[in-house]
């Protein structure tokens, strides 16, 4: 299809937004590698400058050698051919794609906050200050007694969870528990932290509501579980009704109650997951507060538990410092400590510093009303685009995001589609007991406008025959991407593309 | 009104007009009644948390942060504070690399996808490996995800896994909690004068030892000389020879590749972010037999319909969000960001910076030590062996007063000991040499 020939896209669009991703094209390339525009050899063995021996050194190495100009360019131009959140709505399912406020990136950017982990405790008061305030926010914000920031990203702090969960169980003397519950629609995640943390993964089918079968799981619960690993509001966007009565199940076996906090952005100053009986919980930092996605991360996934498991949280947190020697009037003071049982370490050190940074000042610029602002406008926002929606969403009511199907169409082809209306598809296929899937969370940052034009990109899909799905995308700076022969003959570097091209 | 809590949060745009017409649409006649939760759980207080402009935000952080001192960093030990030029924070703070996420729709992330095949191409380069991935947490978690990786590729059984004693604590410990789910069992072997203890090693290696870590330089800031005999050691037990490095001081050490090294690990943010607390990148690349036991994200190449190369995330069947909990890592969000950064300091130095910024770590290492060691009180270095970068110092006087004292004149070094102080040139400016020697003068007497 060529850009000349009239077609739905237009029409619409016409009335609309008109959009097209930006494609350059050289050598045949839409942007040639750097090392198509470059490659530069250093000898370094037999040179006399090496100031070690030449036993101890490499031979050579070969990269590109650019100017600061050609590479300004290259990175513009890449930078040009990437759908981010400030080039239009992005309602990924589960990602919780939120606008990332600007003034978050000079707070991180700060020449104070640009410090060496391994300074002496009482030479970054200020950092130490910075997450005893963090910790102290999100355990209040999910109802939590300690919190630690240490690990890195959601799964990381799945991981924590887990491995809390069982020295807390060993601790007891109850290191026979070997399974993790983990719901059939739940993250791939929690399976893949599960296992990773040495358990027997007992999947849970939904009720036909979609949500947590108390039967099933009455029949999975035994002194055999570790856990149950659950996300409130689910990954179909339904709150668990059933909470409190499945809290009260899991801790009769002696098993805890994990929150995967993916979804937490739904319930912010509505419901704590502390309230509803959880034990241990993770926040997604770059979901809930902010934090920019950064093409795949850094994230931040702190760990909230209740008073009795916070001896086993990681080392070191942060606490304030009882010693009280300098005059009352002064600022308190901050140290590191160790927890009586804690697990250890999950990250070398403190975990993603700049991402914490960045999500304390959202948290501190939004304060009670602006959190509570953000669940009320996340939830009216996934309620009023699905009903502006053809597709049918079979499961409701939901909270922060819908669940539809496309129906007798291939969902993976409308997402390709969507594209060309200019706006981000939403996450496609999954959770599975939706047929055809089209997951979506638009997030309170859309306003009733976009909104609007999103849902005009939905409909139009819905109206397209599968032709056009599959030509699918063509606006866009690639047009569809073969994926089989990606997997079936890898090249994952430059240097595999010389003599086949 | 832009910036104002007049409507809520300040970032959720909403007219009271549009606001009312939505609630119309759904049928309901407050944002309250979506939501169903049960009076018993449902959280009716207030967190305290007061809301802020802007302009007090910052101001509050920026009070906050400013309780940290302000010291001359002379600190390494697997962090390192190397100058990062203003093209890396200029273009990778481009909002469309900031603000996007997984390249789950590749035809709109064409920018990021390229990006991160071009770092991952800096690592195949570097290590001389086939396959890097793009990105882990950090070095620690790379660490042990290759240990989790040493036990699934091994085709015969056995459970240990061997490092140096002197690994950092913070590695150790994350690679206990990587293999707590599994057989595997962390063991240390001894080190001679900071380097690997390779009689030692040759004693403590037998059938049962899955893989084998060294660093490169070591943590005491030496450069091991016997990779290639512990690269022998460990393939004579069948087992995984796994390398820490980085890529300043690949670019001027043993490849990998040349001494048998199986997978690399490491953090590769000595390039593109400035000391950050820890906050690092995962360096993860391993020979091209291990493809399909590689955890993490890996970026491979295609053809789009029009014929041209366009880049796409692959082999994600090792996943966690198509294997689940037979994957090869739980990991999701990665540091893909840091990767960009890593990529573009990498490309700004250019093959002729990297060498010769890995250089300079050995000359002006070396030229300090000899200047402290000048000191009366003072050894430096300890150890008998060429450095990168850092070194170690013998003290007579405490080495926890000596750095106390230091720390008051405003320089921050490493207590490694308890006469031992660790001592790092990366990205300290020449100028604040002269003052350090001064400092330390004053303080080691």
């Amino acid at each position: 299809m060529t850009d000349d020939t009239r077609t739905n896209v237009d029409d619409v669009e016409e009335q609309r937004v008109r959009y097209d991703q930006a494609r350059y094209v050289e050598d045949g390339q839409y942007e040639p590698l750097l090392s198509e525009k470059d490659q530069t050899t250093v000898e370094i063995g037999d040179s006399d400058e090496s100031p070690l021996p030449d036993d101890l050194t490499r031979d050579s190495l070969e990269l590109p050698g650019l100017s600061e100009p050609e590479l300004a360019r290259h990175y513009t131009r890449l930078s040009q051919m990437i759908y981010g959140i400030d080039s239009g709505p992005y309602p990924l399912g589960s990602c919780t794609m939120k606008y990332n406020p600007k003034f978050t990136e000079d707070v991180a950017a700060l020449p104070k906050a640009a410090v060496h982990p391994d300074r002496s405790e009482t030479s970054v008061q200020g950092s130490l200050d910075l997450m005893y305030r963090l910790q102290d926010y999100l355990g209040r914000i999910g109802g939590m007694d300690a919190v630690t920031l240490q690990p890195p990203a959601g799964a990381a702090g799945e991981f924590v969870g887990i491995r809390v969960a069982a020295a807390y169980h060993e601790h007891n003397g109850e290191d026979h528990r070997d399974e993790v519950i983990v719901p059939e629609s739940a993250h791939g995640t929690n399976f893949a932290t599960a296992a990773l943390g040495g358990y027997d993964v007992v999947s849970l089918p939904s009720d036909e509501g979609g949500r947590v079968d108390l039967e099933a799981l009455e029949a999975a619960l035994s002194e055999n579980t570790a856990a149950l690993m659950l996300t409130n509001p689910n990954t179909l966007g339904l709150f668990e009704r059933d909470i409190s009565e499945i809290a009260e199940m899991v801790h009769d076996v002696g098993g805890l109650l994990y929150y995967d906090g993916a979804n937490l952005n739904a319930l912010l100053g509505r419901a704590r997951p502390g309230d509803m009986g959880f034990d241990v919980m993770h926040y997604n930092v770059h979901k809930t507060f902010a934090t920019p996605h950064g093409g795949g991360g850094p994230g931040a996934g702190p760990v909230g538990v209740v008073d009795e498991l916070a001896p086993f949280l990681p080392a070191p947190r942060v606490r304030e410092t009882e010693d009280d020697s300098e005059t009352a009037s002064s600022e308190p003071t901050y140290e590191l400590f160790d927890p009586d049982h804690t697990i250890g370490k999950v990250h070398g050190y403190q975990g993603n510093w700049l991402v914490l940074v960045k999500a304390f000042a959202y948290i501190a610029r939004l304060g009670d009303e602006g959190l509570l602002d953000a669940s009320a406008k996340a939830v009216l926002n996934a309620n009023y685009l699905a009903s502006q929606i053809s597709y049918d969403v079979p499961y409701e009511p939901f909270y922060h995001e819908f669940v539809a199907s496309a129906g007798d169409q291939d969902a993976a082809d409308v997402a390709k589609r969507m594209l060309d209306y200019g706006v981000h598809p939403p996450t496609t296929k999954w959770p599975e007991i939706v047929p055809e899937a089209l997951m979506t969370e638009p997030t309170e940052v859309e306003s009733k406008k976009t909104l609007d034009r999103l849902a005009a990109a939905f409909d139009a899909v819905a109206e397209e025959d599968d032709e056009t799905l599959e030509a699918a995308p063509e606006r866009t700076t690639a047009r569809r991407i073969d994926q089989t022969s990606a997997a079936r003959s890898p090249r994952l570097s430059w240097h595999e593309l010389a003599d086949d091209e | 009104m832009n910036g104002s809590h007049a409507t809520g949060s300040p970032y959720a745009p909403h007219t009271d007009d549009e606001r009312a017409a939505m609630l119309e649409a759904v049928d309901v006649d407050t944002v309250d009644d979506l939501f169903d939760i049960p009076a018993d759980v449902r959280f009716d207080d207030e967190f305290g948390i007061d809301a802020r402009t802007e302009r007090e935000t910052r101001r509050l952080v920026r009070s906050i942060l400013g309780r940290n001192d302000d010291l001359t960093e002379l600190l390494g030990r697997g962090h390192y504070g190397y100058y990062v030029p203003s093209l890396v924070d200029h273009l990778a703070d481009r909002s469309e690399f900031l603000t996007s996420y997984t390249q789950y729709q590749p035809e709109v992330s064409q920018g990021f996808l390229q990006a991160l095949f071009e770092y991952q191409s800096l690592l195949v380069e570097l290590t001389g490996l086939e396959v890097a991935n793009c990105s882990m947490y950090d070095a620690a978690t790379a660490l042990g995800e290759a240990a989790t990786l040493a036990e699934r590729v091994r085709s015969t059984s056995g459970h240990r896994v061997l490092v140096p004693d002197l690994l950092l604590e913070g590695r150790h410990s994350t690679l206990e909690n990587y293999v707590a789910g599994t057989d595997l069992e962390v063991e240390t072997y001894p080190t001679d004068d900071a380097n690997a203890d390779l009689d030692a090693l040759a004693d403590a290696v037998d059938d049962d030892v899955v893989m084998v870590y060294a660093e490169n330089p070591t943590v005491r800031g030496t450069v091991e000389e016997g990779l290639e005999r512990v690269g022998d050691l460990a393939h004579g037990a069948d087992a995984l020879f796994v390398l820490g490095s980085d890529p300043v001081a690949l670019s001027l050490l043993q490849r990998p590749a040349d001494v048998g090294a199986d997978v690399v690990v490491g953090d590769a943010s000595v390039l593109g972010l400035p000391t950050s607390y820890g906050m690092g990148l995962g360096l993860f690349a391993c020979r091209e037999d291990y493809l399909r036991q590689v955890p993490g994200r890996l970026v491979g190449v295609s053809e789009d319909a029009t014929d041209r190369r366009a880049y796409t995330l692959t082999l994600q069947t090792r996943e966690q969000h198509i294997r689940r909990e037979r994957a090869t890592s739980n990991i999701c969000t990665n540091q893909a960001w840091v990767a960009l950064r890593t990529a573009m300091h990498a490309a700004y130095l250019g093959p002729d910076g990297m060498v010769d910024l890995a250089k300079r770590g050995v000359t002006r290492a070396e030229a300090l030590a000899d200047r402290l060691d000048d000191i009366v009180g003072v050894t430096a270095p300890v150890h008998d062996r060429h450095h990168v970068r850092e070194f170690v110092a013998r003290v007579d006087q405490p080495a926890k007063a000596v750095v106390s004292d230091l720390e008051k004149r405003g320089f921050a070094v490493h207590v490694v000991g308890e006469h031992e102080v660790q001592v790092c040139v990366a990205g300290v400016p020449d100028e604040r040499i002269d003052p350090f020697v001064d400092a330390f003068t004053e303080v080691a007497r």
